[in-house]
């Protein structure tokens, strides 16, 4: 099974880190990243830059509309992911136990679709 | 013809106490609950036409298991194509030799009580499934049960199998390292359940009656398959202390009787004796949890002869472990109105004032009892239009809250969380 673990967690707090706080925490995403490599439960994972950098894109009849900012204005933002091969959820949640920004915000954990993607 | 009516009883019986593990069994099989749900369905329904006819197997159990068995495979060849489903089939061919073994068939329904009862599934959820699955109670029954209707409920069951099936939550016994987490959960959803049937106050009576004995079946398979654990232990005995006492508990009117006025001689001796026996297994372990205190609390009133008998030291010193274990200001609310049966209204007073609880209309009602029995002399002053009756059923029903040791609670009850927001709020 393929979960896809989203990493929600306070702008606010990423970007009052100070410099100390924010490399700590950098390193601690590489060796989590590099132990679940070498695992071989990793199959990819971006970080994702703030939502200020964000545009929203819809089309309604026929016409692109682009606004400023994320899909929803919510306290805690989508910061990353992880997608990840476990065996069960209790394996994904233990998993994202481990992601380090779960202690101060919160990881989404869901299955992702099986679809075969066309060649 | 007598004869076929007691079939026809049997298979009922049959029903409520074997289904549940055909069911297990099945999924384990299968991995698919709505088929084993449905194979299972079937198995009875053609015992229903063939017991009173044929007479009733040795095994009645083991018969709805394998036949049940027999109708999945029926039906994957006949629905499904066999190119699709050959990895099930296989499963379940290889299974059709085996005679069903008596701890795997136990083992099965252990897997699925976490499988029901896992965190990752809404509590409601986790109650209705257990129900549907286990207890084979009607999704119309569990809607009345809850007072919600049956579309909601079959929705609620529809989306915990999807989620089952889409997030693969595993059908296993947790390994040790979640097992705390994981059979707190199933506690406290058996726990929910027996609470259900015994403290609500409107509903049908009859299914209610039917959720107490079904926490409490489960609650004997769960002590039974994990004799190690003693809070497991300990939530049977609390559920058949509080059951033994369900016929004086209530007036041919349906009225509540408080503990402290109920006729002792209409408890249930047996269930009084089993729960005893149970508490002092746990305490002879010496690992208490909130469930074996709760339980030892209930040991004691069923001990005493007489209300006025009762040792409420012995109440308070459990009470005074259960606030190291598990404190809250609910569980010091209730070891204050013991602390007052030995020491007097003043000492339980000063503690009930110190409380941050004050959005918990409890809270309230216990201090307008404690000042009472502190001045005796002072006359009670109401809101004007206020009927005396009034103030006199509003303590009656708190003192009965209180002397009921059962709306004790660590577990996430309805009113508990709405006490903390108010608190909160402040």
């Amino acid at each position: 099974m393929k979960y896809a673990l989203l990493i929600y967690a306070s702008e606010q707090d990423w970007a009052n880190q100070s410099e100390e706080q924010g490399q700590a925490q950098f390193q601690e995403y590489m060796a989590f990243t590099k132990d679940i490599v070498d695992r071989g439960i990793y199959q990819s994972g971006e970080a994702l830059q703030a939502t200020a950098t964000a545009t929203t894109v819809r089309v309604r009849d026929g016409e692109t509309l682009t606004t400023d900012g994320p899909f929803a204005e919510t306290k805690e933002q989508l910061g990353g992911f992880y997608v990840v091969e476990a065996k069960d959820l209790d394996e994904a949640v233990e998993i994202a136990a481990r992601i380090p920004d779960v202690r101060g915000g919160s990881i989404e954990v869901r299955p992702v679709m099986e679809v075969d993607m066309p060649s | 013809m007598a004869e076929a009516e007691a079939a026809r009883a049997l298979v009922e019986r049959v029903f409520r106490e074997e289904s549940g593990q055909a069911v297990a069994t099945l999924i384990r099989l299968l991995g698919d609950f709505d088929l084993a749900e449905e194979a299972v369905q079937e198995a009875f329904l053609v015992a229903m036409e063939r017991w009173p006819v044929a007479g009733v197997p040795d095994r009645p159990g083991a018969w709805i298991t394998t036949t049940a068995r027999n109708k999945a495979i029926d039906r994957l060849r006949r629905e499904r194509g066999l190119a699709e489903r050959r990895a099930t089939l296989a499963l379940l061919e290889a299974a059709r030799g085996q005679d069903t073994e008596m701890h795997t068939i136990a083992d099965d329904r252990l897997r699925l009580i976490f499988t029901c009862c896992h965190p990752a599934l809404a509590p409601e959820a986790r109650v209705a499934l257990t129900l549907r699955t286990l207890g084979g109670l009607s999704t119309p029954e569990i809607a009345r049960a809850f007072m919600v209707p049956e579309a909601t409920m079959a929705q609620r069951l529809v989306r915990a199998k999807r989620k089952i099936r889409a997030a693969a939550i595993p059908y296993r016994v947790p390994p040790d390292h979640l097992l705390p987490e994981r059979l707190s959960s199933v506690l406290a959803v058996l726990y929910l359940i027996f609470n259900e049937g015994y403290a609500a106050s409107a509903g049908d009576a009859l299914v209610r009656r039917e959720l107490c004995a079904e926490a409490i079946r489960l609650g004997r398979l769960l002590a039974e398959l994990m004799p190690d654990e003693p809070e497991a232990i300990g939530l049977l005995a609390l559920m058949l202390l509080i059951e033994s006492r369900r016929a004086a508990r209530t007036t041919a009117g349906g009225e509540l009787v408080l503990l402290a006025d109920q006729d002792r001689g209409r408890w249930d001796r047996d269930l009084v004796a089993e729960g005893q026996a149970l508490v002092r297994r746990c305490l002879r372990r010496n690992r208490p949890g909130p469930y074996q205190l709760q339980a030892a609390v209930n040991a004691v009133h069923s001990d005493a002869a007489s209300a006025a008998a009762t040792d409420w030291g012995q109440i308070l010193a459990l009470y005074d472990q259960l606030m190291t274990i598990a404190p809250s200001p609910v569980v010091a609310l209730h070891r204050a109105v013991a602390l007052a049966e030995v020491q007097g209204p003043a000492a339980a007073l000063a503690v009930v004032d110190g409380l941050d609880l004050d959005g918990y209309h409890l809270l309230h009602a216990v201090r307008a009892d404690l000042l009472r029995l502190a001045f005796p002399g002072v006359p009670r002053h109401r809101p004007r239009g206020t009927p005396m009756r009034c103030m006199d059923d509003i303590s009656g029903k708190t003192r009965s809250r209180l002397a009921e040791p059962s709306r004790l609670t660590w577990v996430p009850m309805p009113y508990f969380p709405f006490a903390n927001q108010a608190v909160r709020q402040r």
